[in-house]
């Protein structure tokens, strides 16, 4: 069955739900992906939208992060504040992010392209993101794998990955065992290195050779051996996705 | 027992626009928060004109399309109310205030509208430079409102370390002076107006918010003065029947503005859903100056008030867009 690059974004992102996992999600694809996961292997996966929504039934896509459909026949529908104290105290396993730029460290930038003072382009600003990379126990980014995209050195860190290596996390205060956990891209796997925390290649998308991971990367990456490769959606996970996730239209 | 200060290790260098002054902010809340019950229904205009000024530190309530208070936030640009300084946590809010040329400062989190794009006209005064801007995240944003609901000048949190989100704002950083551990200390955010749109309030202004509560608990009790605009108006009887659903108790609130249809475009859970159409006309217009304009002339000040806004957007329209697809 053909499909497309996002698709197959999403079925990877997806398959990193686990069941019963609470799992953060960002407005985009980590939506179309918790909501895919559910429908499959992970019935009791705990969505949590940053402004209240806990164990929401996302029968229908979610559109923004505040909308009634993130806590439709939902467990709770509480607030901020709730949310935000559940992922300090260390209740939220997973957290789904994505960004305009991210550098080896997992460090993300949604804030400005250019100088902080003049920028060539406003982005939104850190919004959640911030606090759901900071505070959930795992953080996983799903990003377009493109060389202005993934860069040396973002120009501004909205929310912290490794920041500078090793340790740096712990040393600014960050909670320990924190951190990005894997960054899904159009193109490959990618997870972070024990040692460096740098960005390292563990499995390719069908079709895709490590040339162009290479080539679309704007620094250098580590590769696991032996590399693996990323599975083909399924035909039952691009039919869901298809007929039930995303009826609308609105990502795929 | 040796050093007895707590040390500051770093600080954001972003402005401080809203000083944390809790002892004038208790005495304001024992003077001028009225405990008596009193009916406050008023329209938009004079909730407006009696209750914001030039310069006043504004929020509103909730994020992005949702429960957006805008027939108040319409008649504030319409009374071109000036010089205002803004938690930039709203989203269509921000932006006509921005377009109307009426904000100075903002302490911001996320302006953009998700899966339809990016805010052309936030990034047009971000990208010129005319209005000063400091970064937080939106935990922070909704912490330093609790702080302030808490009556004290800060509080202690474990994101924004590390990052320039915290560069750029007006936080510190701190060794816990119990664990050792680095914090980040917000500063407490106390409103001179906040305004929040709800779903049911009784004529004193005892409010009722259906399924999430965003952060209007923790806003309304940081706000001096507090401006409601609702979708029903109810009988206390039916208020102090349910007293576990008051959200927002009336001795919090100053004005209560009765607004059906309030948040269009935006959205009402189990009312109305957001106006898809209208929110890609109002995002195509405000991609160039003149554009932005032209709506601004159509959709706020062409219109005297939200009686005529609602008859401008139509009574069809309004009715499609009842929330019947989904229900509970």
């Amino acid at each position: 069955m053909k499909y497309s690059k996002t698709e197959l974004m999403i079925c990877v992102a997806a398959r990193l739900m686990e069941d019963y996992s609470t799992c953060f999600i960002g407005t985009g694809i980590p939506m179309l992906a918790a909501s895919l996961a559910q429908k499959l292997h992970a019935p009791h996966i705990i969505p949590i939208f940053e402004f209240g929504g806990i164990g929401a039934n996302l029968k229908k896509l979610p559109r923004a992060v505040g909308e009634g459909r993130t806590f439709y026949r939902a467990l709770a529908a509480t607030g901020i504040c709730d949310i935000m104290e559940s992922a300090q105290r260390g209740f939220i396993d997973y957290g789904f992010l994505g960004g305009a730029q991210i550098d080896p460290y997992g460090n993300l930038n949604t804030t400005v392209i250019g100088d902080y003072s003049r920028p060539k382009v406003r982005l939104p600003g850190s919004g959640g993101g911030n606090d759901v990379g900071s505070l959930c126990w795992r953080t996983i980014i799903i990003m377009k794998h493109e060389k202005k995209r993934f860069v040396e050195k973002v120009d501004f860190i909205t929310t912290p990955g490794y920041l500078g290596g090793k340790g740096k996390r712990e040393e600014s205060g960050l909670p320990e065992g924190t951190g990005p956990y894997r960054v899904v891209t159009d193109l490959a796997l990618l997870d972070f290195d024990e040692e460096t925390k740098r960005m390292r290649v563990i499995s390719l998308h069908p079709g895709v050779m490590l040339e162009e991971v290479k080539e679309n990367t704007g620094f250098e990456l580590l590769v696991k051996e032996p590399l693996e490769v990323t599975p083909e959606p399924t035909e039952e996970e691009l039919r869901i996705l298809r007929e039930e996730v995303d009826k609308e239209r609105y990502y795929i | 027992m040796g050093n007895k200060t707590i040390e500051i290790v770093e600080e954001g260098i972003g402005e401080l626009i809203q000083k944390p002054d809790v002892e004038e902010f208790r005495k304001f809340v024992r003077e001028k928060k009225r405990r008596a019950l009193v009916e406050k229904v008023m329209d938009e205009k004079e909730a407006v004109s009696q209750f914001i000024k030039d310069g006043d530190y504004i929020g509103v309530e909730l994020y992005g399309t949702v429960r957006a208070p805008l027939s108040i936030i319409r008649e504030i640009v319409r009374q071109g109310k000036k010089d205002l300084r803004l938690a930039g946590q709203g989203l269509l809010e921000i932006d006509y205030l921005l377009a109307a040329d009426l904000v100075t400062a903002m302490d911001v989190t996320y302006i953009g509208y998700e899966v339809l794009g990016l805010s052309p006209i936030f990034r047009r005064a971000a990208e010129n430079g005319k209005v000063k801007i400091v970064e937080w995240s939106n935990a922070a944003m909704a912490w330093r409102f609790k702080a302030a609901a808490m009556g004290v000048p800060f509080i202690p949190i474990r994101s924004m370390l590390g990052s320039d989100t915290f560069k750029y704002s007006a936080a510190k950083v701190i060794k816990c002076p119990f664990t050792g551990i680095k914090l980040c200390l917000l500063p407490a955010l106390i409103l001179d107006v906040g305004i929040i749109h709800v779903h049911k309030a009784d004529k004193y202004g005892n409010c009722v918010i259906e399924g999430i509560s965003g952060f209007a608990f923790e806003m309304a009790r940081a706000s001096k003065r507090l401006i409601i605009s609702t979708e029903e108006i109810v009988s206390t009887d039916e208020i102090r029947r349910y007293p576990e659903k008051t959200i927002i108790p009336y001795f919090l609130t100053d004005a209560v503005v009765y607004a059906p249809f309030g948040s269009h475009p935006g959205e009402m859970v189990y009312l109305y859903e957001r106006d898809e159409e209208h929110l890609k006309m109002f995002l195509r217009m405000c991609e160039t100056e003149e554009g932005t304009k032209k709506y601004m002339d159509e959709y706020v000040y062409s219109v005297k008030n939200h009686k005529e806004y609602l008859e401008k957007i139509g009574i069809e329209k309004l009715m499609k867009l009842k929330y019947e697809k989904m229900g509970r």
